[in-house]
């Protein structure tokens, strides 16, 4: 018979069932409401975002020749848990030309948790990297004797020309700054690491697609998520067209040659960049792939230092090329007028010697042509004291910056800050500053600086600012911010004027247009091209002087401005003048041969006034 | 006939309809937890759920015949079907193959069987004979030796000989038949208390290494420890929590959709389709799903109470009790484990869990019941 004594704690019990379920729908609250952290603990634990690399976007220049452009690597993967024990350790070696201590101590690195924190047996791991085709052809054959082992495709850069490696940069892996300053990067990325490729890398390198991948819980990859929902496609990279003008490069390299130098030429309409070259530099295919981590050592311990683009940042005296900027802003500040006259002593000029062979006294003109120093001396000399000196060092001082002002305003001095050209050096013209802590406030006067006036001492310039000068003075007043991109936009195309008469610079332009028929530029001068153009020999402490010559060409409607600068060679007229005519010739008969004078004109009548 | 047409009219559907709700749901997510993206047919017999749907029907069929078979069998071969499973345990050990420490599986050609799971139903049935007799009235401590002994013995060799703590553990749930049939509250509620002060000190590590060591298993003692915060250690012991937590935490309101969880489908959670298999619930039916299935068990319980509630004798009552009481104990230690409340006990999820002897344990004990109570008609007040 049922003993109903008890029948209340037939509510107990039920009272513990609810409770067991209403403690656990409570924690489940917590669980799967509240607490809203484990949502991406379970997807960090399986899904993997796999990178779709985009491939990189080309190079051309101006006339679109491709310059850079992609090539396919490989990678060997392994996957060490289904090579197996009886894997043919010795025929893979074989296929892959190693030996079998390369192998174990590859496998050896690859195992090692500490330095490949990846590691999983059951997941790809890179054998090794960056191969060429020719080098995995025997492993593809035989790939079927070998469980666990695959082939992955990647792609690196590749160029058409063994030129203007200081311009397109290159391309390398990722390091940990680039990882910690920009969360697009992951480790094993490529990123553009210097010149143009690192200049334009968020363009060129295009947008990483991804692959969302579920891995169980061995890393093993089991396919992807959600059918794919979330994986993107990576966006290629942009292409872009540089002013570059590859085959005037190639010419302005062949013909520096193995002098150490650079040349720089500029379209002075738009600004754009044609070629700079930089002597010694290195073949680009160098620095890709496998190689290039010795390649780019070697490169940086070689002492004539390939790395360095002298183009924009050795800087040199600017020598007698300065002298067409004396002549310009001495007459914009009316130091001198277009008729003053000094006297020279030749050799026997003090403070400065002359050394050229002409009379005396001379013309604005003359000493232009005939890069006549005490002229120069005299002019800058009136220049800085034509609000008196010595008591007054107020005034001296005050037109010392005005000067220095107009000299800076041609782009000299100082980086060109809204421009695409990377590692730019500034250079100096010395401020008053640097003066009265060489010599004290009151210690130093024109005198003291007369190397100034013929562009010797501490004014330094770079071969890309004296390009830059060229092409001010052709466009008789301002420049357009010298850049690599064509195309460009606004930005890059920025004016800046130097705010002196334009008829000043026609004044400077016959100058140098005689410099080229009667001066320093005769001997190699293409007279159907009316080159202006201004030697210049800079003294040279260290050794032999460098030579610099800037010019443009033609002279009524520029369609080039070139600077070149050779170190250690000697006069300007000799090294650096038929390396900047020969590039002007070879540009204009390329792109204006409409330009061309006829042959037979005789070409004092061009240069005449 | 019309005999027959009386039990089948007195069989109380409900419990046989959420029974098959339950196993039918735990069937599909066998299904989901086994599922690694590459199609097989749930019906496949090479994956758990295709077998699975095998236990099941057989389970069907098992229950079909237990309510053709006469309820007066039980009481009166009670004690030799104790017996017999005394027996049965006791010969395990020198049978079974090990399976991961444990020594309680019996191969039989293609299955294996687990015969703890049939022992607590002739467990149940034993004592229920025992308290049923005519007379027996639980007074003193002295009416609780025969009962709490039957209870024990099996509870011991599962526990010694057969290295399996959880299915033993179950056995804790004959302490609520006993209540309801007048055991002293205060021994449930000091078994309560000494547990809640063996957490304390252990918590509090008051308890020596060398005594812990011989009550625990090493793994068993690090469970307990990673269980109460004194160890942190999600890759080691903990691990198996962490990533269950992980499961149902990311399922959040809706859950992920079904077959389209990644904890339990990536292998991140072990024992997905057994013990662990309320994961699967919780990350791919999120919020909703695992509080549906709760409620359900829930309400499967208390019918099995209100059944019980209106037994005519002492001997279906406390085989009733013991019933609903097995399953709730089941449900508390599987569920209180995934969700991270108990220690990691390895006992299966009634009707859910992948097995084909918990299952067919489970219609066992159901189905006897249900006979019991489809026949109480019969019987005199």
């Amino acid at each position: 018979m049922i003993n109903d004594t008890y029948y209340k704690r037939r509510y107990v019990i039920a009272g513990i069932v609810i409770a067991v379920v209403a403690i656990y729908i409570v924690r489940l609250f917590a669980l799967q409401i509240v607490d809203r952290s484990r949502r991406g603990q379970a997807d960090n634990n399986a899904l993997v975002r796999q990178p779709v690399y985009a491939s990189r976007g080309l190079i051309y220049d101006r006339n679109d020749s491709l310059l850079v452009f992609n090539q396919p690597i490989y990678e060997v993967l392994i996957i060490m848990r289904e090579m197996g024990t009886n894997f043919d350790t010795v025929g893979f070696c074989q296929a892959l030309q190693i030996d079998t201590m390369v192998y174990n101590k590859r496998i050896a690195e690859i195992k090692d948790t500490r330095h490949n924190r990846g590691f999983s047996r059951y997941t790809p791991q890179v054998f090794m990297g960056q191969l060429q085709k020719e080098d995995i052809s025997l492993l593809q054959e035989r790939l079927y004797n070998f469980p666990g082992v695959s082939i992955r495709k990647r792609t690196l850069r590749d160029y058409t020309y063994n030129a203007a490696s200081h311009i397109l940069g290159s391309v390398g892996e990722v390091n940990q700054r680039d990882l910690e300053m920009d969360a697009y990067y992951q480790q094993g990325d490529y990123s553009g690491r210097d010149g143009i490729e690192k200049q334009y890398e968020v363009a060129l390198r295009g947008t990483k697609g991804v692959e969302v991948l579920m891995r169980d819980n061995r890393g093993r990859i089991r396919g992807s998520y959600h059918d794919g929902e979330l994986d993107h496609s990576p966006v290629a990279g942009e292409n872009l067209q540089l002013g570059l003008d590859i085959e005037l490069q190639m010419l302005a390299e062949e013909l520096i040659g193995e002098h150490i130098g650079s040349a720089v030429a500029i379209e002075p309409e738009t600004g754009e960049i044609l070629a700079m070259a930089s002597m010694p530099g290195w073949d680009p295919k160098s620095l890709v792939g496998k190689k290039r981590g010795n390649n780019y050592m070697a490169l940086l311990r070689d002492e004539h230092k390939p790395l360095m683009n002298r183009a924009t940042q050795a800087t040199y005296s600017p020598g007698s090329t300065f002298k067409t900027l004396q002549t310009l802003v001495c007459l914009h500040e009316g130091g001198i007028k277009p008729t003053t006259e000094y006297p020279c002593n030749g050799p026997q000029s003090s403070p400065i010697k002359c050394t050229h062979h002409h009379g005396s006294p001379v013309d604005l003109g003359m000493a232009l042509e005939q890069s006549c120093n005490p002229y120069y001396w005299c002019a800058f000399r009136d220049q800085l004291q034509m609000d008196g000196y010595g008591h007054n060092n107020r005034a001296f001082r005050h037109r010392y910056e005005l000067w220095r002002d107009d000299i800076m305003r041609f782009g000299l001095g100082q980086r060109f800050e809204d421009s695409d050209i990377p590692d730019q050096k500034g250079g100096s013209i010395p401020s008053t500053k640097l003066y009265d802590r060489y010599y004290g406030k009151t210690g130093w006067k024109a005198i003291t600086i007369r190397s100034l006036s013929i562009g010797q001492g501490e004014v330094l310039v770079t071969p890309l600012q004296l390009a830059n000068q060229a092409a001010c003075l052709a466009n008789e007043g301002y420049y357009i911010t010298p850049h690599l991109l064509h195309n460009d936009s606004v930005m890059l195309s920025k004016r800046h004027d130097t705010g002196i008469d334009r008829a000043y610079f026609q004044i400077v332009k016959d100058g140098m247009a005689r410099v080229m028929t009667r001066g320093t530029g005769r001997y190699h001068n293409f007279p159907k091209w009316h080159i202006c153009g201004k030697t210049g020999t800079v003294q040279n402490p260290h050794g032999k002087d460098h030579a610099i010559f800037i010019g443009f060409a033609p002279k009524d409607n520029p369609k080039i401005a070139v600077a070149v600068a050779v170190e250690n060679v000697g006069f300007g007229a000799t090294w650096a003048c038929p390396v900047a005519c020969k590039m002007i010739n070879m540009y204009l008969t390329k792109h204006f041969p409409e330009l061309a004078d006829e042959p037979d004109k005789d070409p004092q009548d061009v240069s005449a006034k | 006939m019309y005999r027959r047409n009386s039990i089948w009219s007195g069989v109380d559907w409900l419990p046989i309809g959420l029974f098959l709700l339950l196993a039918l749901f735990g069937w599909m997510n066998i299904y989901g937890a086994g599922y690694d993206f590459e199609q097989t047919s749930i019906f496949s017999f090479s994956n758990r759920a295709g077998k699975q749907f095998v236990w099941l029907m057989t389970a069907m069929v098992l229950g079909f015949c237990i309510l053709m078979i006469d309820e007066k069998t039980y009481d009166v071969l009670g004690y030799w079907f104790y017996g017999a499973t005394i027996l049965l345990l006791l010969v395990t050990p020198f049978l079974a193959h090990d399976i991961k420490g444990s020594l309680s599986w019996i191969t039989l050609g293609p299955i294996s069987l687990q015969p703890a799971e049939f022992a607590k139903c002739f467990t149940a049935i034993a004592i229920a004979k025992y308290m049923g007799r005519y007379g027996y009235k639980v007074e003193t401590w002295r009416d609780l030796v025969v009962p709490c002994l039957m209870v024990f013995i099996p509870m011991a060799i599962i526990m010694v000989m057969q290295k399996e703590t959880g299915s033993a553990l179950v056995f804790a749930a004959f302490l609520l038949p006993l209540y309801r049939q007048g055991m002293t509250g205060k021994i449930m509620a000091s078994g309560v208390i000494v547990a809640l002060v063996f957490v304390v000190v252990l918590k509090c590590g008051w308890i020596p290494d060398s005594v812990m060591d011989k009550v625990f298993e090493p793994h068993q003692k690090t469970r307990i420890e990673v269980l109460l915060g004194i160890k942190e250690d999600p890759t080691g012991a903990g691990y198996n929590v962490n990533q269950s937590l992980i499961a149902i935490g990311s399922g959040g309101f809706f859950g992920k959709g079904y077959l389209k969880g990644t904890q339990t489908k990536m292998k991140f959670v072990p024992e997905q389709d057994t013990d662990f298999i309320f994961c699967t619930v919780g990350e791919e039916w999120g919020f909703l799903g695992s509080t549906a299935v709760l409620l359900v068990y829930m309400a499967f319980i208390l019918r099995l109470i209100m059944i019980a509630e209106r037994q005519r004798d002492t001997f279906s009552q406390v085989y009733a009790y013991s019933v609903a009481s097995i399953f709730l104990v089941h449900l508390t230690i599987n569920v209180g484990m995934v969700l991270g409340l108990l220690p990691v006990i390895g006992i299966p999820l009634p009707m859910f869990s992948y097995g084909g002897s918990s299952l067919w344990g489970f219609t066992l004990l159901l189905f006897i019941l249900l006979r019991m109570d489809a026949s109480r008609i019969n019987k005199l007040r």
